[in-house]
């Protein structure tokens, strides 16, 4: 409690708690159109890309201001994606290759730039390297102020262009008919995507940034099928996992912040895929096996029914007809009775008046399945 | 007034037809899938157009509304470019083209329909929603207006998609293989929605792919196979001869 207390009186936990939430806000937020537009990908891209942005940034003014960091990353992401477009557009190259090589293009020249500004003996280079891994203690208010202008404009954006995104996002040829400017729109998307990787570049840094876009979104899913309800969850589930990471980090000793958000997403992650109602595996599996249980119990009643109709309904004639052991059957028998569906009998057993009537109704509705042949069994 | 039955609209005197194509030519790569396509369909009927897998009959309509880059050609809406006769085109795109665990209800996807007209910015409102519900009405859909689309069956996706294009109110509408693969209720909803069409005056362009209804259900056909075999008056189009000359001595009949 009082580590949560922290956060309204510590300078240093409130600018990176504010700055990790915001990060979750707008990957949140962005990352769900990107999750459905099976986009997930491209969003790595464009965070591994900024990479080489941030160091020619760096080279070109010589500054260390975060914001002419940032910019330079969000141009070099930017251009990323348009040319994993282009590649896509003109060659065969299938799209998971396009993208892994772009990826993997920018982000190798982005190391081999930042090494080169390592030996140049600039004095003020130290700290570029955080942009790989994100370094949130180094966050300030005037970092979170950046945060929020830029992400504020992300969220303003897709407010005004929601039922376009919505429609871009699921129907994009028939949003194409409608005329619909798909291709700007489709831009529109990237360039505030590339504002979410912005936001996260200082806090998480380039290589951990997509799972700050997919993570909220996959999540989100799980708990509702509609998308309104999703985008809230999935931002409210990146401002979760921002803070929790952000305050993990404070209260432990040589935890690094970044890569606690994002295992803090993905616990929310793991917990949503098993959990949640209706799609949560959890459910899915329960469901299939009560299914599975009931099926069983329905023959198992069929059997006994046959043999009740003969009055000989006892553990061996059921073992005989099942083929199954007299110790199997005669726990059958017993949860049959447990069901009240049987009771014991001086001959044996017998069903009562509910299994009886449980027996018809199940026999009624074998009638509409199609017949199998007889003797085929 | 979106989607309600109206007035047949009459044609001008001396009007253009609803869909003129000139020369359309569409490649893929190297080879065409449409050639040289001369089109003119006639107002007020509901047209077929038939031919072989493979034969551009999906890419035919997607080239004339724009969606897929055409090599040369012209195309006319009643006598307009694209874009100015833009909302008089209804489309229904073949079902399979969308995920349908995608996070929304049918109305929702009913009340996409109206979003060209809505405008930017504007959010659908109450009168959105009552427009859908009466274009699924339509559709024999109604009861599933809150319903997640993934919970549909094949045949109630197809008519989702219908009722999103007769929410669009359109005076010329685009059907990608609205019959493939739907149950008879879908089917009958169908029929019921193209004759309620036709009543109105408005034409329908159906990519169809099935011989055996095609001359019971559409006026006017169109065989195609990357180049037009023969377009006209259902009675005088389809006969053995073109079929032949359609279908080619491969024989790859269709499932």
């Amino acid at each position: 409690m009082s580590d949560l207390l922290l956060i309204f009186t510590d300078y240093t936990l409130r600018n990176v708690a504010l700055g990790s939430a915001m990060l979750g806000v707008v990957g949140g937020v962005l990352g769900a159109f990107a999750v459905l537009r099976r986009q997930s990908l491209l969003g790595d891209v464009l965070a591994h890309a900024a990479l080489p942005g941030i160091c020619l940034a760096f080279i070109l003014t010589g500054a260390k201001a975060p914001l002419i960091l940032l910019v330079g990353g969000g141009l070099a992401g930017w251009l990323a994606a348009w040319l994993v477009l282009a590649v896509l557009r003109h060659s065969r190259l299938p799209e998971d290759s396009a993208l892994g090589v772009m990826l993997s293009g920018f982000f190798g020249f982005g190391v081999a730039l930042l090494t080169f500004i390592q030996h140049s003996n600039n004095a003020s280079q130290a700290g570029l390297d955080q942009y790989i891994f994100g370094q949130a203690a180094t966050i300030v208010a005037s970092d979170v102020l950046n945060f929020t202008v830029l992400g504020g404009l992300a969220l303003l954006t897709v407010g005004l262009f929601y039922k376009e995104f919505k429609l871009l996002a699921f129907d994009p040829a028939y949003a194409h008919s409608l005329g619909l400017p798909v291709r700007g729109l489709n831009t529109l998307l990237t360039s505030l995507t590339v504002l979410a990787v912005m936001v996260g570049l200082q806090t998480v840094g380039v290589v951990l940034m997509a799972a700050m876009l997919i993570a909220p979104a996959a999540a989100a899913r799980q708990w509702t099928d509609r998308l309104e309800a999703m985008i809230g969850l999935s931002a409210l589930f990146g401002a979760m996992a921002g803070v929790s990471g952000a305050l993990i980090s404070a209260t432990r000793e040589n935890l690094p912040t970044g890569p606690l958000v994002v295992l803090s997403m993905s616990a929310i992650l793991l917990v949503s895929l098993f959990f949640a109602p209706l799609r949560g595996l959890v459910w899915d599996w329960a469901r299939t096996r009560q299914h599975r249980r009931r099926v069983r119990l329905e023959r198992l009643l069929l059997d006994a029914h046959v043999l009740h109709t003969h009055g000989t309904l006892t553990p061996q004639a059921l073992a005989e007809r099942r083929r199954e052991p007299v110790a199997v059957a005669l726990r059958n028998l017993e949860a049959l009775r447990s069901l009240g569906w049987a009771q014991e009998h001086p001959q044996g057993f017998i069903l009562t008046p509910t299994g009886e009537q449980k027996a018809h109704e199940l026999e009624q509705a074998m009638r509409v399945l199609p017949q199998r042949v007889e003797g085929s069994s | 007034m979106i989607a309600q039955p109206k007035t047949a609209r009459h044609p001008e005197s001396g009007a253009s037809s609803p869909l003129s194509v000139r020369d359309l030519t569409v490649v893929y790569r190297e080879k065409p899938a449409l050639w040289d396509v001369d089109l003119e369909v006639p107002a007020g009927q509901l047209c077929a157009i038939v031919g072989p897998n493979g034969a551009g009959k999906s890419t035919l309509i997607k080239a004339v509304l724009g969606l897929v880059p055409v090599a040369s050609g012209q195309v006319r809406f009643f006598g307009q470019s694209l874009e100015q006769a833009r909302k008089r085109i209804g489309y229904v795109p073949q079902r399979g083209s969308v995920d349908w665990d995608f996070p929304t209800s049918v109305l929702d996807v009913v009340m996409m329909g109206l979003y060209g007209r809505l405008g930017w910015f504007r959010r659908p409102g109450r009168l959105e929603r009552e427009a859908a519900l009466r274009c699924l009405e339509q559709v024999s859909m109604s009861e599933f207006a809150e319903r997640q689309i993934s919970q549909l069956s094949g045949g109630q996706q197809q008519r989702v998609f219908l009722a999103r294009a007769l929410a669009q109110n359109a005076d010329l509408y685009f059907m990608d293989e609205p019959f493939a693969g739907v149950d008879a209720v879908t089917e009958e909803a169908i029929l019921h929605v193209l004759h309620q069409l036709k009543g109105q005056g408005k034409t329908v362009v159906v990519v169809h792919h099935d011989l055996q209804t095609v001359r019971d259900y559409f006026d006017h056909l169109t065989l195609l196979n990357v180049q037009v075999i023969a377009s006209g008056p259902m009675d005088e189009t389809f006969t053995p001869e073109n079929l032949k000359r359609t279908y080619g001595e491969r024989m790859r009949w269709e499932a």
